[in-house]
């Protein structure tokens, strides 16, 4: 049961305007799966607030450092289910959890950042782990 | 139907944090924690692991949870806080 589209959309585009794409179809998805080349991110978007309301900072923050994944992408979990499914398919070992960000390398999985590593910290905290990450793969 | 956003102020200071919750038995279970009280602790979209199961301890199995979390194998799971042994965040573990 979804939430209202506009009580969600503010969540949205706290990504949006940092420059990430949402992925609303699972055409969407297979299609940003289906490029391999270079690194990406994809960000499982939440309306939790005591998670989601960190991890979405943290992004925006992590996306103001040098380097940055060549692509950035968001489902919206509980919103944008069918999509959110088919991007969950792409690593079904990992059990789902949302908000939760996943990073590619030539097309291979390389770092998952689950739920549960996001909760009861803050923002700054958060990014770090995404920086690290950044500047390890990212050219 | 949609749904609004509901208000956790009456919740416990856990609630919406992924807890493990060891037990004073052979089971140990990881969820996250909707609340808990001196009745008991309530789980959601948890899964749980007896000592020794698939020749992995528990902390064999915590630490495989503790790097992408668990499987949803009870939706909600009531633990009575007697067999509370100890409780905390799972990514304490990480």
């Amino acid at each position: 049961m979804p939430y209202s589209p506009i009580l969600v959309r503010p969540m949205r585009e706290e990504l949006v305007s940092a420059g990430v794409q949402e992925l609303l179809t699972p055409e969407d998805v297979d299609a940003f799966m289906a490029e391999t080349q270079g690194t990406a991110m994809l960000v499982f978007n939440s309306v939790c607030g005591c998670a989601a309301g960190m991890a979405r900072p943290a992004v925006r923050l992590a996306l103001e450092n040098g380097k940055t994944p060549d692509r950035v992408v968001s489902v919206f979990a509980g919103q944008d289910v069918e999509a959110t499914a088919k991007a969950r398919s792409y690593f079904p070992d990992i059990p789902p959890s949302s908000p939760s960000i996943a990073f590619f390398k030539d097309g291979e999985l390389v770092y998952f950042l689950p739920r549960h590593r996001i909760e009861s910290r803050d923002a700054q905290a958060v990014a770090g782990d995404l920086v690290q990450v950044f500047d390890e793969h990212c050219a | 139907m949609e749904r609004t956003f509901p208000g956790h102020g009456h919740k416990s200071p856990l609630h919406g944090i992924t807890v493990v919750v060891d037990t004073t038995g052979e089971e140990v279970w990881v969820g996250r924690c909707d609340d808990e009280d001196g009745e008991r602790v309530v789980l959601l979209d948890a899964d749980s692991h007896r000592d020794g199961e698939d020749g992995k301890s528990k902390a064999d199995w915590l630490a495989g949870a503790s790097r992408y979390g668990v499987w949803s194998r009870h939706p909600r799971v009531v633990i009575p806080r007697g067999r509370v042994a100890a409780i905390r965040p799972l990514a304490e573990l990480a």
